[in-house]
């Protein structure tokens, strides 16, 4: 068996590739409740046609994978994005985000997602090339270096979004929203448009995450689950809505999602997250990190 | 006692004796297919119990129909105990974890308390994935030969045969839709229907509605966790499957078409969701499509379900 | 206005609700009306259309219809043609066994046939046995030559893993390597290889140093790389679902050009191009195949037969689409399986349900089969009793992108001592 410190090492780097993934779909998902106060539950799917795509646009962009790579990253979140602004318009502000009826009906929407995809992409997993192939080898084991792009390509993202909401007039408008509806609409924001338009940002941020980890995984119509399990493990441990909470909370589960996973059984590590929010929900609901956030 | 609502009583005595004679008609496969429709809507009507009565939308009733069909299937396959005792283990078994969860859930609210039964629910999921050893995990157990018939009082009762199969899967919901008559008919029904109408003006009332929200949730673990160890008893089949979300989302499903708060919604909505789904699973692999559509569209235009609009509408009584 | 125009809503929603019940009523009431005996042969076919056995569900289905063109342009089965009710199971047991019984109650079917994956064709082994409706496994699955079906379960065509598995121990062991580690799914079909793997490599003088089970929903697999030590000498892998291409992808990262001996079955790569740049490193490894995906240089004239009426190419891809690469060393069971049928009934002189019987006990009596376009894979030979086929199967070297056979077994190599007697349990 491999020593301690480099099997710490492994588990650590897939830890990071995990975490920074997460980051960016639970950012979606924390954003949305945050604002908007309503759960998601198709937020894994909007991560699933993300990465399906990533495998259209590698079907038509001649030439090299890196090219295709960068056209998905674009051109996936937008039409992810444009279906969430019309799934928004067409059913959640019907039913006037009532927080019970959207989680019915993103469920609805769960289901309908699903098999749109397995009926046009079909029911194979599809692999997508990634941008470039290098592997970086250790003394004791090889490792992709795509997936340490990821990471950084993540960060880039967070950081991205971090601005836009803290420096933006955007940023403002939606702070202005979520901290309260009524005074907002009285000072002329259109809260409905910046509904919609968060619906929109959040699935986006979905999608990408599923862009960039499809040169990993493989495109497939049932892999939103696992992602939607883990955003929502995120999402309630670091506080329903707060941002530096989610941040804190994906790398905390990424982490020790790997490293448990490479000690124990990765169904007993699931048991033990779907646990800890079960548990976080009943005794200390307003997360393990930070204060209430008037749920 | 005084009898309340008669005419539903009528209703529910008419709808059995059909049921009953329904068998005489139907070609072997409906008849099979109606089997099932009767135990899924005893699961259905224990979701109703819950969501449609109380008001509190859980996401994870799976979790109550998997502990009485593990319970049930798990006894006898390993202890060999009949199929009368293993049925009665099911129902304990239910009743026990449907207690537990009930505690601690009802502590949260609303979105957190969809969340939270869908946790626990995920979590009993991956648990019975997790000791394959002793669930069969994604395989699951197949019951052996002789957990495939009972004695009762003299008479021995085949598993196999459809004829029986029918008719106790129409006896238990029988007796269950006896009991939920009790029950919402009766002054613990009007205090559910007053936690969901209004918590805090029933909790100024007086009554602890902490107390009567764990009743109901109880009660609904309860019964659909009986649905559950007759499912597996009669199929002779436990599995994981029968674990997972999608089985939650069906007993929510089967409740919102036929019409959450009335006490025949559920085995209507469950008869046309299981018919709708077994033909169109011949015609599209993507059957699970008609899920997705009928939720937006129920919750949208159509949040009563059949019988509730029905009852609105026409017959009031229709509770 | 808008009050009433809600009401009108609802109702016609209502009145669409009721209209779909009488529609689905009705196929019901048609479909057995359609269901009459004497008319055609009735089979019913349980794909993995979707779920985690959809790739190879494809494959099945198509190869079943090729099988039955040629059945049916040959004249049929007895003079009837034969039909075939094709419905998606999930690759989930609980629907593996509700089919069954739809297919017996509603479709009347003759025979059941087409299950691929171990825990829905354990699941609904039983349940076909309670129905007295015959079940014909293209699954590989020991449990029925274990004795743990009924006699009404057969597998007449694909050996199932002990034979398979028995039969590479001596060859690995001489060739590759004495320590092993083990890759395998976390479920039955996977503990059938973990188990009898062990054993055999046992019987050799070698050992399993590591046994590595992954559930098959995994999607990535590095975090279970590290528990391969060091001192292996070959890796075994076997590995089913959506991400054998991932897995087989990240093995190769993991391990770099310093890597053991690697022997695989071709489980973890069915349906997957060999010949892409990630799995290069893959060049000189070892693979287990039922059936020699590439057409090989001594190719029989019954396996280009086949390769045509199936419509793939000799690269194992489809002729139509040269990306799309089936699930050849398996597929074969389909159609073989389909034509040990047509022989069975041809034996008895099958006409209908109440020759059920005769049906099955043709199939008992029957030897084995002769290598020919109906039996493509190679001739095999039939144990009546174990209900089970034992077949040559390939030991193929990634040689330049492509799998080239390099060693045949014998017959008598993957076979083992009886352990059951399905002929001694009545009907």
């Amino acid at each position: 068996m491999m020593d301690l410190a480099p099997y710490l090492l492994l588990a650590g780097l897939e830890g990071l590739v995990m975490a920074s993934v997460l980051m960016l779909t639970a950012l979606g998902l924390s954003l949305v409740f945050g604002v908007m106060r309503v759960v998601n539950v198709a937020h894994g799917e909007f991560y699933m046609l993300g990465a399906v795509g990533a495998w259209a646009c590698a079907q038509f962009v001649p030439g090299h994978p890196a090219l295709a790579f960068c056209v998905a990253l674009v051109v996936a979140p937008l039409l992810v994005g444009v279906l969430a602004y019309l799934a928004d318009w067409a059913i959640l502000k019907r039913i006037n985000y009532d927080p019970e009826g959207t989680i019915v009906s993103t469920i609805g929407m769960l289901y309908i997602i699903q098999q749109l995809t397995l009926m046009s992409f079909g029911p194979d997993a599809r692999a997508v090339d990634a941008p470039f192939y290098y592997t970086i080898r250790t003394p004791w084991f090889g490792y992709s270096s795509y997936k340490l792009f990821t990471v950084v390509m993540a960060l880039v993202l967070v950081a991205g979004l971090w601005v836009m909401l803290k420096r933006s007039k955007w940023g403002l408008v939606m702070r202005a929203t979520q901290f309260d509806r009524e005074t907002a609409q009285n000072f002329g924001i259109p809260v409905n448009r910046v509904y919609s338009i968060v619906f929109a940002i959040g699935a986006m941020l979905a999608a990408i995450g599923g862009v960039l980890v499809v040169p990993n995984q493989q495109a497939h119509y049932l892999m939103g689950g696992d992602p939607l399990l883990l955003s929502f493990v995120v999402v309630i441990v670091g506080g329903l809505g707060s941002i530096p909470g989610t941040i804190a909370a994906a790398i905390l589960i990424g982490m020790s999602d790997g490293l448990l996973s490479v000690f124990f059984s990765p169904t007993a590590a699931k048991i033990f997250s779907t646990l800890l929010v079960a548990f976080v929900l009943v005794f200390k609901p307003e997360g393990l990190f930070g204060r209430s956030n008037r749920v | 006692m005084t009898l309340h609502n008669g005419k539903l009583l009528a209703l529910c005595v008419v709808t059995v004796i059909v049921l009953f004679g329904l068998q005489f008609v139907l070609p072997p496969y409906l008849t099979l297919a109606l089997t099932r429709i009767l135990i899924l809507s005893v699961f259905a009507m224990g979701y109703n119990m819950l969501m449609g009565y109380t008001g509190l939308l859980s996401l994870g009733h799976a979790m109550f129909f998997a502990a009485g069909l593990y319970a049930a299937g798990l006894s006898t396959y390993y202890w060999g105990v009949t199929l009368p005792v293993a049925f009665v283990l099911g129902i304990v078994g239910a009743f026990a974890v449907s207690l537990v969860i009930g505690l601690l859930a009802l502590r949260t609210q609303a979105v957190s308390f969809m969340i939270v039964t869908l946790m626990f629910a995920q979590a009993g999921y991956l648990m019975t994935l997790q000791f394959t050893n002793i669930t069969g995990g994604d395989q699951g157990l197949t019951l052996p030969t002789d957990a495939r018939s009972f004695g009762l009082f003299g008479m021995v009762v085949d598993m196999t045969s459809d004829t029986a199969r029918f008719n106790l899967a129409l006896l238990i919901f029988t007796v269950v839709l006896a009991v939920l008559f009790a029950i919402t008919q009766g002054p613990l029904g009007r205090l559910f229907v007053a936690v969901r109408e209004n918590e805090p003006r029933t909790q100024m009332l007086g009554f602890d509605t902490y107390a009567i929200k764990l009743t109901a949730f109880t009660v609904s673990g309860t019964i659909s966790g009986t649905a559950g160890a007759l499912y597996g008893l009669m199929f002779g089949y436990i599995g994981s499957s029968f674990a997972g979300f999608q089985n939650s989302i069906e007993a929510l499903l089967y409740t919102l078409i036929g019409g959450p708060g009335t006490l025949l919604g559920p085995l209507l909505g469950t008869a046309v969701m299981t018919m709708l789904i077994d033909r169109l699973s011949g015609i599209t692999t993507a059957y699970l499509i008609v899920i997705g559509v009928l939720l937006i569209v129920v919750n949208l235009w159509f949040p009563k379900g059949i019988l509730g609009t029905i009852r609105d509408r026409w017959l009031g009584w229709l509770k | 206005m808008r009050v009433m125009n809600k009401g009108q809503n609802r109702r016609s929603v209502l009145a669409g609700l009721a209209g779909t019940g009488l529609l689905m009523a009705s196929p019901g009431i048609i479909g057995r009306a359609r269901a009459q005996s004497g008319d055609a042969i009735r089979l019913g076919a349980p794909f993995h259309r979707t779920g985690i056995g959809a790739s190879y569900g494809r494959w099945y289905e198509r190869t079943a219809n090729a099988a039955l063109e040629v059945i049916n342009a040959g004249g049929g089965i007895n003079g009837m043609p034969v039909e075939m009710i094709v419905e998606d199971d999930g690759t989930d047991p609980k629907r593996g066994v509700e089919l069954i019984e739809k297919f017996s109650a509603e479709h009347k079917v003759d025979a059941v046939f087409g299950h691929l994956f171990s825990h829905v064709a354990a699941a609904t082994a039983p349940r076909a046995g309670e129905l007295k409706m015959p079940y014909f496994l293209c699954s590989e699955a020991h449990t029925l030559a274990a004795g743990g079906f009924n006699r009404y379960c057969f597998q007449p065509s694909i050996s199932d893993v002990k034979s398979q598995v028995s039969s590479m121990a001596p060859w690995i062991s001489e060739n590759l390597g004495k320590k092993i580690t083990l890759i395998y799914p976390d479920y039955a079909f996977g503990y059938d290889h973990r188990d009898n793997m062990t054993a055999a490599i046992k019987a050799q003088g070698g050992e399993v140093v590591a046994d590595i089970a992954i559930p098959p929903t995994e999607t990535t697999f590095t975090r279970y790389m590290p528990r391969i030590p060091f001192n292996t000498e070959v890796i075994y892998h076997v590995m089913v679902g959506p991400a054998v291409m991932t897995f087989v992808k990240e093995l190769g990262e993991h391990l770099g050009s310093n890597r053991p001996e690697i022997f695989g079955f071709i489980d973890s790569l069915e349906a997957v191009d060999i010949g892409i740049p990630q799995l290069e490193y893959l060049e000189g490894t070892h693979f287990w195949e039922g059936h020699a995906r590439y057409a090989q240089a001594d190719q029989t004239e019954f396996d280009k037969f086949y390769r045509e009426k199936v419509g793939v190419d000799e690269n194992g891809a489809s002729v139509d689409d040269a990306r799309d690469i089936s699930t050849y060393a398996h597929m074969f069971s389909v159609w073989e399986t389909l034509f040990a049928m047509k022989q069975a009934m041809e034996m008895a002189d099958y006409k209908g349900p109440d020759q059920k019987v005769a049906f099955l006990e043709a199939m008992e009596a029957i030897e084995g089969f002769e290598a020919s376009n109906e039996f493509p894979q190679g001739e095999k030979l039939f144990n009546g009793k174990t209900h089970q086929s034992f077949a040559h199967q390939n030991i193929s070297k990634v040689t330049d992108g492509k799998l080239e056979v390099v060693y045949r077994t014998s017959i008598e190599e993957t076979l083992y001592e009886d352990e059951t007697d399905y002929t001694q349990m009545s009907f």
